[in-house]
């Protein structure tokens, strides 16, 4: 039942194993071959009795972290039901991908069809017409979700040279916080025992005292970077901007939202500012469409606010603020947002225009809730931001 | 002894009062037979501590807990230099004029005065049995604290400088938990087997609380299971894990609760969520429409 035709036979269920995993790693689970060896020594010991034991078996040895359990599971469904039948497998699992079109696909599906047969079913986006849904009826200022791809023109190598330098002066700029571990010292209050008892073994008589100081981090940085329409002018600028800031020695974790949150730092991870934002761009699907701030806000706080938050973490939310929407719910949000990391600043490329004054409601709902509120219309722009953090992080 | 299949396991659990979801049992039964360690990782309140505990019972063996936080470093978490005794031992040095330096320096860095802390305990050659080895909440340690995991849980050693490797004869067994707070380095997963605990089923968890709140009259037990999923479903900013319903159960049981009601469900909500913007959220209607759902849902059947 688990491998076709011969359920038990150790040559071919190894086989299978490894193709399995194979599969795995095409869809992204990243996965060494010491996994699949630790697979095939649990297998020995059981988990082949019932379909869901081998499940679970496999499972304990080839994941890490529970996002890659709904990959998982798909995987473990098509392969070890039919490792033959490619074909019907895939006429399986199309129609799902493009049953869903309203909601678009979950990566998985696309990421699990490539690594199985090659090719991405149903590419969307580029040659079909945009798909137009109907989206919560009490959000009235957009009717429909455009689902749309950006299109980024690269980088100039100016630019990139430009925004790495900035990024350089700013994280000069940010002050650094205490932690609770120690490096040695020439002198200072704090008594290094270790490095004292062991000077003084070697001369056998009481060597000169050693010291220790605490060490010093720069405090971890959210992103939340707002890529709807309103944004769509600033967004690839701010996306080199959190990758650079990406690259440098910051602990930086980056989110975009438009009509929905998507973690983005595990592509920021490439090394190449446009590879990296292609990256980006393909995996987000709510480019330059509407915006629901509060959604997006709500959806953080729930699912990553204690995850990335802790440590003093500081939060960068860019974005123009135009909530249409209901403001208390956005309030809300805010509220607990602010409470949630140790500070909170806003970029706001609105704030370019002289004399401007808040009067959409949704920045009057966030703005009691920052820190700081800054103008964020280009990278020169962005160098006060080295300054504030500089100011914001000591302590 | 340990178990000789996933079923032994499990039934093991199960005599200690532990009733574990078969993943689990399947994951437990690996680590145990692979010495491996299990990295267990899931919201709050799931049981990934309890399991450790129960192992330590049901095995009979010595539980050694490291609870981690920000900043646990070496001396803390594996061994440390007794610093007062080693600087007797230079004063007695000085008087007696016959003691060579290098016999000082073997000396003073000799286990007389190594204090071992729970990762140097917990692989110590000497243990009449290998213990239960608990690194709980290892999210709350910082990165630099995983490094020092490495050696000790892929070889079940530890080397010290300036006295050698301590390795154990018979490799304990380990029990890595995570609440999420940040995402533990592969280089530790790596060298673990791992479960996702996640929320147990209506059935399990009614298991759970025949098991942990023995005495609950039988349709009250019901209805707070029904009740906590209920409310799992429902979008809070911390759902109540399995701990919270048995503590709530408990709680019931205290005020000599029957039946529940909306009444007693808002006098008691601060034992199930531990929020003030979820509990504003439940209490009153949101609570009596629960309880109503409830009651249409027996009587449709």
């Amino acid at each position: 039942m688990m491998v076709k035709d011969e359920p038990a036979a150790p040559a071919h269920l190894a086989e299978n194993v490894m193709h399995f995993a194979r599969v795995l790693r095409g869809a992204g689970i990243p996965l060494g071959s010491d996994r699949v060896l630790l697979a095939l020594r649990a297998l020995s010991l059981g988990g082949l009795e019932h379909r869901s034991d081998f499940k679970a078996t496999l499972a304990a040895c080839m994941i890490d972290r529970p996002e890659q359990i709904a990959m998982f599971e798909q995987a473990f469904y098509v392969f070890w039901r039919d490792p033959d039948l490619m074909g019907r497998i895939m006429a399986m699992m199309l129609p799902r991908v493009q049953g869903n079109i309203g909601r678009p696909p979950p990566p998985e599906n696309r990421r699990l069809a490539a690594a199985l047969f090659g090719t991405t079913p149903g590419k969307q986006g580029e040659e079909e017409p945009p798909e137009e849904i109907e989206v919560d009826a009490t959000l009235t200022f957009s009717q429909n979700e455009v689902l749309r791809k950006a299109d980024f023109e690269t980088m100039s190598s100016e630019e990139w040279a430009m925004a790495k330098r900035m990024i350089n002066r700013l994280v000069v700029h940010m002050a650094l916080q205490r932690t609770r571990r120690f490096r040695a010292a020439k002198r200072g209050s704090l008594l290094d025992w270790t490095a004292t008892m062991k000077a003084g073994a070697r001369s056998g008589d009481f060597a000169p005292l050693r010291f220790r100081r605490s060490r010093f981090r720069l405090a971890p940085l959210v992103v939340l970077a707002d890529i709807s329409g309103s944004m769509s002018k600033y967004s690839r600028m701010l996306l080199h901007f959190t990758h650079a800031l990406a690259m440098s020695n910051v602990k930086v974790t980056s989110f975009v939202f438009g009509t929905r949150l998507t973690p983005i730092s595990r592509q920021l991870r490439q090394r190449d500012p446009d590879l990296a934002v292609a990256a980006v761009v393909r995996q987000v699907e709510d480019w330059s469409g509407g915006t629901r701030i509060t959604t997006c806000l709500h959806a953080f706080n729930r699912d990553w606010s204690r995850r990335v938050l802790g440590q003093n973490a500081v939060l960068l939310l860019i974005s123009d603020g135009l909530e249409h929407g209901e403001v208390e719910e956005l309030e809300f949000e805010m509220d607990r947002l602010s409470r949630s990391c140790k500070r909170l600043i806003w970029l706001n490329p609105l704030l370019r225009f002289d004399g401007f004054e808040p009067r959409a409601r949704g920045i009057k709902a966030i703005l009691p809730y920052v820190d700081e509120f800054l103008p964020a219309h280009n990278l020169y722009s962005l160098e006060q931001l080295g300054r504030v953090l500089g100011g914001a992080l000591g302590g | 002894v340990l178990p000789d299949s996933i079923d032994a396991t499990i039934a093991g659990l199960g005599k200690h009062h532990y009733i574990a979801e078969r993943a689990l049992g399947t994951a437990l039964f690996l680590a145990l037979r692979l010495e491996r360690p299990l990295f267990l990782e899931g919201e709050p309140g799931t049981g990934k501590t309890e399991i450790a505990k129960t192992v330590a019972t049901w095995l009979n063996r010595p539980l050694i807990r490291l609870q981690c936080y920000e900043g646990l470093d070496l001396a803390a978490a594996a061994y440390e230099w007794n610093y007062a005794r080693q600087m007797i031992e230079i004063r007695l040095a000085e008087r007696d004029q016959n003691v060579s330096r290098e016999a000082l320096s073997a000396e003073l860095f000799s286990e007389r005065f190594l204090i071992p802390r729970a990762l140097l305990q917990a692989i110590d050659p000497r243990q009449p049995v290998p213990p239960v080895l608990l690194i709980d909440e290892l999210d709350r340690a910082d990165e630099p604290f995983e490094a020092f995991l490495l050696e000790v849980l892929s070889d079940f050693q530890l080397t010290i400088p300036e006295y050698g490797t301590v390795k154990s004869v018979r490799p304990p067994i380990v029990f890595i938990t995570s609440n999420r707070t940040r995402e533990i380095h592969d280089a530790v997963k790596r060298r673990c087997l791992y479960h996702w605990v996640s929320y147990p089923d209506a059935e399990r968890e009614l298991a759970i609380l025949f098991a942990r709140a023995p005495g609950i009259d039988r349709v009250l037990a019901a209805q707070v299971v029904e009740f906590v999923q209920r409310l799992r479903t429902l979008d809070l900013f911390k759902l109540p894990g399995i701990a919270e319903t048995i503590e709530w159960t408990r709680a019931l049981v205290e005020l000599n609760a029957v039946v529940l009601d909306p009444e007693t469900v808002n006098n008691t909500l601060g034992v199930l969520l531990k929020y003030q913007d979820d509990i504003a959220k439940i209490q009153g209607s949101e609570a009596a429409r629960l309880l109503s759902e409830m009651r249409d849902a027996v009587r449709t059947g």
